[in-house]
């Protein structure tokens, strides 16, 4: 007989996605909220941003595995390769555009170097 | 809504002529096409033959007819830009005034750029790439079609703004901000700009996607990547850079729209806006851009040279891997254009650097093609003779570039005409010769019959020395300083004599253009002394010339098999003869309206919104979305051609080898 | 060979061929809000003395959206799983469960625009809230046209069931899905999470 759809492994593939993003959600989130409520006090900045950044990134990934079932597709695997070149894209264009537009300031005179990098 | 025949502000009276006849061009163009539609009973005809067909064959052959004309009306504006800047010193003011001219080399740009050369490089590659890689159309037939009309409308409507409004934006072909913002552009100029590019934009980014999921899943069976023809492989990551930069050029657009239309803030000068984010921007989309242009010139020329050497391409990996190096390396390097912005010494040395790598694969192509034709037997066709054209001119125009990539060279040279004779040397030297070159050596395989190789030789000539002609003069300006985009300078700079040399140039490349008119025409009455019966005119090397010519509505009534590169060259020297084929049914997309109605609603919504009209922006998207609707319900979307008829039709020719 | 089953290998060899095109069309899209995040990014603090992320934003707002549009992705993958095991009824109740918690998300961003809006922050106020509203904004749009798409692929399935074409068509809806929740993700951290500092 054939398994219910419910018992079958893509199922447990689909909740274990949805309870892992829901988890790094929620941490990411909890971090920020404790930070806010304590009047930002509790954590650097730094640890802020490369945390949520990291756990973002997880929950890309996850979402990516176990939702779009990246990389499951025989070869030549096409879309995993087109993903990657989009990311890299997309890197090149976000972080070179921030390089960019904030060394705009660089030779502007009478600024100090942190009012040169925060007056765009 | 505004007709407007006469420019209202007190202008000179050569001014108003100049719009004047510029309008009764373009309502007189419209009204005698259609004329003559009616009057030879030709518009079903044209329906059901061109209009609505799916056939990636008819689709570039109106793609190249609407490129042509465009190409006619971008020169049109050079002439007027070249006699301005000749007559225009000292006392004398040219014909047209200050911000007439500036319109007019927007609109030079502009057209040229999005409607010329985007148009001859998506209707060679409609014409060419399914047939060279062995397939029956393109991947999505449907969307091919909707991708011409896009860029149709987005022609038609850059027309419509001489005559509704007489008037364009007055910003360069790039329009940046905060000049093209409401506060300092208040007219419609700016928007029939925006709007005009940006439906013909989209257009361009469907048609990447459908050439590259062609290229990656319709190849004959056999032909690995490696084994592919390096056309392929220049459509291919060319197509690569559009699906990449295009978004971003659409973004761009829309949030200037937003800014004019809305009064958002993203690059006004108030609000906390920043307009160098917008040049930043459009240059992150308009370095991959001007590579989306070269490219596959380059690949027309990997095929031109082996075949017209009669020799295998030399280095063919390497001439794969500097493509590829050359489209990922396009993305590093946009700043280049605006070193002079206020980056530091960090940020400009980077870039700087970069732009001068990517110099290294493109002279490993140059030396390539040369070490191809070394120890070949070069048979000085026509497209030889463009191909030649080209490495002259291409690589003094490289150095120039080269010299550009460097900061401090730059800070000099920026806006310079330097610059200007640079840029063109690489679009006309390099994208627009292989594209003449690609017509000339392809024209048989989508006609049935050869051009007139004299005169296509003498028009290559003509536009080569006019070419040098035109520009020379330019580079010597640009290194004593003149600016760009000047319609008038002293007279005591000396400049003149230059400018006039430069003149004459484009005298001599007008020329060449009657002489490639002259062709056309000679070449088409004369056509049954010309005519291709084999369907090899040039003893050809790659899978397009085993059709005939013109190729069959299916192309190929079998789906070859491929061995190697070059593989049809190979199965001729093999002097393998055909055994008796079997045919099975072939299913063929049918014709569809959508393209033109989607089409349609765009310009609509485009027309509304440029001019506030409610009715026809709503009208507009309703419409759009019906026509989507009724299309997707549609499951008759395709007949079947039966296999006697194909035999019937394969039999008629003779000689078929794959 | 049949009129029938010659269309019906079409369909099959064009299955793959539009899933590859429709992925690459995705990842043009994912170019379009990387552009409007680097527009985001660049403008966050020209605020031109309106108001911040900061004093707009509320963090327990955004988890309930968040969350939402988490389990609507959660119910296509489900429906997916029952297309593709033929599963009709089921099919259309995951797919009814994704619809009614995408409006669901979809009104309380409106919500959200409105009170922002209403409050004195509008588009029009400054670079920081143009670019917020203009990227959250376009997500929304996606997210509209997600559901309109859905309410067709309803619609159809009601008229004429399971097929090879609407399968296809399903899927790429649930690529789609999928993708809006991932650039949601990236929404959630560098605009509400990051924001509120």
């Amino acid at each position: 007989m054939e398994t219910s759809m419910y018992r079958s492994r893509a199922f447990k593939a689909y909740v274990f996605g949805f309870v892992s993003s829901l988890i790094f959600t929620l941490i990411a989130w909890g971090i920020v909220r404790k930070h806010e409520m304590s009047g930002h006090l509790v954590y650097s900045h730094f640890f802020i941003r490369i945390s949520i950044l990291v756990f973002a990134l997880l929950q890309m990934i996850v979402q990516l595995v176990f939702f779009l079932h990246l990389g499951r597709e025989k070869k030549p695997r096409w879309n995993v390769q087109a993903l990657l070149a989009t990311v890299g894209i997309i890197l090149i264009l976000i972080l070179g555009s921030i390089w960019i537009m904030n060394n705009l300031n660089y030779s502007m005179m009478n600024m100090t170097p942190s009012q040169a990098d925060r007056a765009f | 809504m505004i007709i407007s025949l006469f420019s209202s502000t007190s202008v000179p009276s050569t001014d108003r002529l100049v719009l004047f006849f510029g309008q009764a061009m373009v309502v007189g163009a419209a009204l005698l096409i259609a004329l003559a539609l009616v009057y030879f009973k030709k518009v079903g005809w044209l329906w059901k033959n061109w209009v609505t067909s799916l056939d990636h064959k008819k689709i570039g052959i109106m793609y190249l007819v609407v490129a042509g004309v465009m190409l006619l009306r971008g020169l049109a504006d050079t002439v007027l830009l070249r006699f301005q800047q000749a007559t225009s010193s000292g006392t004398s003011h040219g014909i047209v005034s200050s911000n007439h001219y500036q319109q007019i080399f927007t609109a030079h740009g502009t057209m040229m750029i999005f409607f010329v050369a985007m148009g001859l490089v998506f209707g060679i590659i409609n014409l060419i790439l399914p047939l060279q890689i062995g397939s029956r159309d393109v991947a999505f037939p449907l969307l091919n079609n909707l991708s011409f009309w896009m860029y149709a409308a987005g022609a038609i409507l850059i027309n419509l703004s001489l005559v509704f409004g007489g008037e364009f934006a007055a910003t360069g072909w790039l329009a940046y901000p905060p000049l093209s913002e409401l506060q300092f552009s208040p007219g419609v100029g700016v928007d029939y700009w925006i709007w005009s590019i940006q439906i013909a934009g989209i257009g361009t980014l469907l048609s990447g996607i459908n050439f590259i999921t062609t290229i990656l899943t319709k190849r004959a069976p056999g032909m690995t990547m490696m084994k592919m023809p390096v056309f392929v492989w220049s459509v291919l990551a060319a197509m690569t850079l559009v699906a990449a930069a295009f978004p971003i050029l659409t973004v761009t657009l829309v949030l200037l729209t937003l800014d004019r239309t809305i009064g958002t803030h993203f690059f006004t000068t108030a609000g906390g806006g920043n307009a160098m984010m917008y040049v930043n921007l459009i240059w992150a989309w308009g370095h991959p851009e001007v590579y989306i242009l070269i490219l596959p010139a380059f690949g027309i020329y990997s095929e031109i040279v082996a075949t017209f050497s009669r020799k295998r391409l030399f280095g063919y990996a390497s001439m794969v891997y500097a493509i590829i190096a050359i489209a990922g390396l396009s993305f590093l390097v946009w700043l280049h254009h605006f070193f002079t912005m206020g980056a530091g010494a960090n940020v400009n040395a980077f870039f700087g650097i970069m732009t001068m790598v990517i110099a290294i694969p493109t002279g490993l192509k140059v030396f390539n093609w040369l070490f191809t034709m070394y120890r070949g037997r070069i048979n000085f066709a026509s497209p030889m003779i463009w191909f030649i054209g080209f490495v002259i001119t291409f690589s003094i125009g490289g150095a120039a570039g080269v010299m550009l990539g460097v900061p401090p060279i730059d800070f000099q040279l920026h806006n310079t005409l330097f610059l200007v004779a640079h840029f063109h040397t690489m679009i006309i030297g390099g994208a627009l010769f292989g594209y003449f070159a690609g017509i000339a050596y392809w024209f048989p395989k989508v006609f049935g019959f050869k051009l007139d190789e004299k005169l296509g030789k003498i028009a290559a000539y003509l536009w080569i020395a006019g070419f040098i002609c035109a520009f020379t003069p330019l580079y010597i300006l640009g290194l004593m300083g003149a600016t760009r985009r000047l319609d008038h300078y002293d007279a005591s700079l000396g400049w003149q004599g230059l400018f006039i040399v430069a003149g004459v140039g484009v005298v001599i490349i007008f020329a060449g253009v009657g002489v490639q008119l002259l062709m056309f025409y000679l070449s088409i009455k004369n056509r049954k002394k010309n005519l291709d019966t084999t369907g090899d005119p040039w003893n050809g090397r790659t899978l397009e010339w085993s059709t005939t010519s013109p190729a069959p509505v299916y192309n190929f009534a079998i789906i070859p098999t491929v061995a190697d590169r070059d593989e049809f060259f190979r199965v001729k020297q093999l002097g393998v003869t055909q055994s008796k084929r079997k045919f099975t049914a072939i299913v063929m997309p049918n014709n569809s309206s959508f393209g033109i109605f989607m089409a349609g609603w765009a310009l609509m919504f485009a027309f509304s919104v440029i001019w506030h009209f409610w009715p026809t922006i709503v009208l507009a998207i309703v419409g759009s979305i019906a026509t989507f609707v009724l299309r997707s319900f549609n499951d008759d979307i395709t007949h079947i051609i039966p296999a006697a008829e194909i035999e019937a039709i394969e039999n008629k020719r003779v000689g078929a080898l794959l | 060979m049949t009129k029938t089953s010659i269309l019906h290998n079409e369909i099959q060899k064009e299955t793959e061929t539009s899933l590859l095109g429709f992925w690459i069309y995705m990842m043009t899209d994912c170019i379009v809000f990387a552009t409007l995040f680097a527009v985001f990014i660049v403008l966050r603090n020209n605020t031109s003395g309106g108001k911040s992320g900061a004093d707009l934003f509320s963090l327990p707002f955004v988890l309930t959206e968040t969350i939402i549009l988490l389990t609507s992705s959660f119910t296509s993958g489900l429906a997916m799983l029952a297309a593709q095991r033929s599963r009709l009824k089921d099919t259309l109740i995951w797919l009814l469960a994704t619809g009614v918690l995408g409006a669901a998300f979809l009104s309380l961003e409106l919500n959200e625009f409105s009170k922002f809006d209403h409050s004195g922050s509008s588009w029009r106020t400054s670079g920081f809230l143009s670019s917020y509203f203009t990227l959250v904004g376009t997500h929304g749009l996606h997210i509209t046209i997600g559901l309109l798409w859905l309410l067709a692929i309803i619609g159809y399935l009601f008229k004429k069931g399971l097929n090879e074409v609407i399968v296809r068509r399903l899927t790429m809806f649930s690529i789609f899905w999928h993708f809006l929740d991932v650039v949601w993700i990236f929404i959630f951290t560098v605009v509400y999470l990051l924001g509120v500092n």
